[in-house]
């Protein structure tokens, strides 16, 4: 029972880490850029919000998968393609739970207006100095909303997984995918305590988060 | 490089072109020390001058040297936070996340040039902030907040300071408060100011020389009293208009509690105790409490009556009409000139005429305490 729990929590916080840091940059510039085409990029970013995971996953599958560019690289790199292996299932998490991170970083970026950056370069910050010493600061509520709503997506994640995990113990077997498991097994005893677990968590991530927001935003005010 | 150096030690400065369907063509020349006022109706451009000072904005076409450095011409243009400007901002837009200290050594960790260094104790002091350093910026008065911001700009080394209106978004109360500050502030400074405002009060008070502008032009510029006389510009048009002098204690009579100052080319009795003998003051004439007289007034009461002769005449709306006079014409020297206002009935049955010696009556004259350049 601890494997599938020890591989959802690592998954996940590898995922979350990922987003943080390429979603951080990809927020700040839709939130900056006056390029036409942003929305596009947006659109892109937001798409796994509304696409089914088997879609994505199977699409996944077939651009990881051995025979794929990708796949080549890969196996010329690591000795093997990406799906079903862990690494397999970060790339489909990190693609799957972006728009969760990224959206609220950019919402985050972009109330902070333009004038604080404006006072920093004036007070000689350099761009660069600016980001770093004023815009991910006062970005700080949004980040931390990006960062929990992508770790607890990443815990309820389960079309992709199958996809372009499958199902091997120890290496892919995430908790969703373990409970779905134990139904099929007709082990109710062991769905439900994976089951109510995963809903205590949820609520608990939700509830602090909630909280904590509301604090970081009053002190920014 | 030659083309670096430019004959001016001061601010030159020429902007054009338009800006968000806004046209602008200002040019203007300043000192290297003394405060400017950059004056003018709203939405004349003087805030976008501002910001193509500080490199906020960039405009078409531009050029502007700095004391010989050249900070934008056809080819440069240096970005902001490469520039030695210290700006303050309408509202003061402090960081929200750092303490009002690290707010105020912001910019000071990260000095470039040779501006005017400031040390932190220094700007605590001037500016009244040591009971503030402790407190969040979240718990700070507007006046309070604008004073850290202007301390913060200043620890930044600045070579040029420019304000944005920094006390529009003040009521009266706090208003009156950070002047005396900002007064003392800037004669202490070593840098040119430069500040936007369209309160004829606090430009009376603050600054040395004064940039007009209207519809995106710069339609006079000088030293203040010289702009503020002058009788064509718009804005010796309004009911409000005054004339500034600048003046020094000269004798205070204990008996009628009257002070005598003087000034180029006369003197002046004003009620009560101004100040000790020999410190300097800006007193200010309302256009409308100047009358005039064609011989000395034998028996009057008003105490201010001077000979003047008239420099220029310009009719108005409305039936009135103002005169340039000029005080102290027969020494030596020029004096200060002032503006008075009466009808045009008045002038043709007194048949005023430009080069008339006339007697002016000052009914009252107002001081504005100011910033005079010693």
């Amino acid at each position: 029972m601890w494997d599938p729990i020890w591989i959802t929590v690592k998954l996940a916080f590898i995922t979350t880490l990922i987003l943080l840091i390429i979603g951080t940059p990809i927020a700040w510039w839709l939130a900056r850029s006056k390029a036409w085409w942003k929305e596009g990029v947006a659109a892109i970013v937001a798409l796994p919000i509304v696409l089914p995971p088997t879609v994505m996953g199977f699409y996944l599958l077939i651009a990881l998968g051995p025979d794929s560019p990708i796949g080549q690289l890969t196996t010329q790199l690591f000795g093997r393609a990406l799906p079903f292996t862990f690494a397999g299932i970060v790339v489909g998490s990190v693609i799957y739970s972006m728009p969760f991170v990224i959206q609220p970083i950019r919402n985050a970026f972009e109330a902070i207006g333009e004038r604080p950056l404006e006072v920093a370069a004036t007070l000689r910050a350099s761009p660069l100095d600016t980001f770093f010493s004023v815009a991910l600061p006062l970005a700080r509520p949004g980040l931390l909303t990006g960062a929990v709503l992508g770790f607890a997506h990443t815990v309820g994640e389960f079309g992709v997984i199958l996809m372009i995990g499958g199902n091997i113990p120890g290496e892919t077997k995430v908790l969703s995918v373990a409970i779905y498991d134990h139904v099929e097994a007709l082990e109710w005893g062991q769905a439900h305590i994976l089951s109510a677990g995963l809903l205590i968590f949820s609520f608990i991530v939700i509830l602090s988060m909630m909280v904590m927001e509301k604090k970081l935003g009053r002190r920014l005010k | 490089m030659m083309s670096e150096m430019n004959s001016t030690d001061g601010i030159v400065a020429r902007f054009s072109g338009s800006l968000d369907s806004f046209d602008l063509s200002a040019e203007f020349t300043l000192p290297r020390k003394g405060v400017t006022a950059l004056f003018g109706r709203s939405g004349c451009g003087k805030t976008t001058v501002l910001r193509c000072l500080a490199g906020l904005s960039q405009m078409e076409q531009g050029f502007l040297s700095v004391k010989g450095h050249v900070w934008q011409d056809e080819r440069k243009f240096i970005p902001i936070h490469k520039r030695p400007v210290g700006f303050v901002f309408q509202e003061a837009s402090l960081f929200a996340h750092l303490s009002v200290k690290d707010n105020l050594v912001f910019g000071q960790k990260r000095t470039v040039g040779n501006g005017q260094v400031i040390e932190l104790d220094e700007i605590i002091t001037l500016l009244g902030l040591e009971h503030l350093l402790s407190r969040s910026v979240h718990k700070l008065s507007g006046g309070e907040r604008q004073r850290i911001a202007i301390g913060r700009a200043l620890l930044s080394g600045p070579e040029l300071l420019l304000m944005d209106e920094p006390l529009a978004g003040l009521d009266k109360f706090s208003k009156d408060e950070i002047i005396p500050y900002l007064d003392r502030l800037f004669k202490g400074l070593d840098i040119p100011v430069i500040f936007v405002s369209h309160d004829t009060e606090e430009v009376e008070r603050l600054a040395d020389n004064m940039i007009l502008m209207d519809q995106g032009k710069v339609v006079a510029m000088g030293p203040l009293s010289e702009v503020l006389s002058n009788p064509t510009l718009y804005i010796a048009k309004g009911p409000k208009t005054s004339s500034v002098i600048d003046v020094e204690v000269a004798v205070f009579s204990e008996i009628d509690r009257i002070t005598e100052v003087k000034f180029d080319g006369g003197v002046l009795q004003i009620p009560g105790q101004l100040g000790r003998v020999g410190s300097k003051h800006r007193i200010s004439i309302a256009a409308n409490d100047v009358s005039l007289a064609r011989e000395k007034p034998s028996e009057t009461t008003i105490l201010n009556v001077i000979p003047t002769k008239v420099l220029h005449i310009h009719l108005l709306d409305g039936g009135r009409v103002n005169l340039l006079l000029l005080i102290g014409h027969q020494s030596k020297k020029d004096g200060a000139k002032f503006l008075a206002r009466i009808t045009q009935r008045s002038l043709r049955k007194f048949d005023f005429s430009v080069g008339q010696d006339i007697y002016a009556q000052i009914k009252s004259v107002s001081m504005v305490g100011g910033s005079q350049t010693v």
